[in-house]
């Protein structure tokens, strides 16, 4: 595989799984106004996911819903950090400042690749992902000095960047995310 | 807190109501306000206000009816017709 077809399985990866735990949230955000905006900011993530698969699936000659839900939980690349279910709010917002500040400087480093097509994509997803940047910060902002949350983030800091090894909640989330498309083999929707 | 806000859909035009959202603060009522009434292009501004900023006023009283205030309230076609019969002329349609 080249190595830029994994770098944009990475990110994708890291995308999809994340949008799907936080779309854990549709229903019973704190409050209503916050449950618009985390809905909207889960789908946003998939959104990416896609067309960061369409791209990588153009050069490995397949399609983008196979690499996001035909292979095993083992070939996945995304970080730990983003696999775990968080039932708790202040880790889940832990997870999102540690992941959008890592993505931000992802996305940086990607607009700036001498590839265009990768340029052109990380500047089109940075826009959307400067909302959630917005979002994340002005939660740092108010539950910074909470203990409960300055746990979380220490607990959760280590996992950003571990992309070898996998948490069993990613195959637990796999086995949910894949159901419907491995009970009828090859079927068109 | 409630914010109240106003959308502006071009550039130029008056702001109109559009809705309200509850949040802590402003940076919360400005990432809420973003998310409901600006993420698909609709709007060219938004203007947040807490509710408790705006001053109200609904006490209107008139009770000398005094409609002549009014721009709709002067009737001109019966005074226009009267003034037509003393002259003699009559319009060529009159409704």
């Amino acid at each position: 595989m080249s190595e830029r077809a994994q770098l944009l399985l990475e990110i994708a990866d890291d995308e999809l799984i994340l949008g799907w735990r936080d779309s854990e949230w549709t229903g019973i955000a704190p409050f209503l106004e916050e449950d618009v905006a985390f809905s909207s900011i889960a789908q946003n993530e998939v959104g990416h996911a896609r067309a960061l698969y369409e791209l990588a699936a153009r050069d490995l000659g397949t399609t983008a819903d196979e690499l996001a839900f035909d292979r095993k939980p083992e070939e996945y690349r995304c970080s730990e950090l983003v696999e775990l279910r968080l039932p708790e709010w202040e880790r889940t917002i832990a997870r999102h400042v540690l992941y959008e500040r890592a993505d931000a400087e992802r996305l940086a480093r990607l607009k700036e690749s001498g590839d265009e097509e990768v340029a052109g994509l990380a500047a089109k997803i940075d826009r959307e992902e400067a909302y959630h940047r917005l979002h994340a910060e002005m939660w740092h902002e108010r539950l910074k000095d909470e203990p409960r949350y300055q746990a979380a983030l220490e607990e959760l800091r280590p996992l950003v960047e571990r992309r070898e090894t996998h948490t069993p909640e990613l195959a637990e989330i796999w086995e949910q995310m894949t159901e419907v498309r491995r009970s009828v083999p090859g079927a068109t929707w | 807190m409630i914010f109240e806000v106003f959308r502006q859909e071009r550039k130029g035009q008056a702001f109109q109501h559009a809705g309200s959202v509850e949040a802590p603060d402003e940076q919360f009522a400005e990432a809420y306000a973003r998310e409901q009434y600006g993420r698909r292009g609709e709007s060219a501004a938004l203007w947040v206000v807490e509710r408790g900023a705006i001053h109200p006023i609904e006490d209107f009283v008139d009770e000398l009816k005094r409609n002549y205030h009014r721009v709709d309230g002067y009737p001109l076609k019966e005074k226009l017709r009267e003034a037509r019969e003393r002259a003699g002329t009559t319009p060529a349609r009159d409704r």
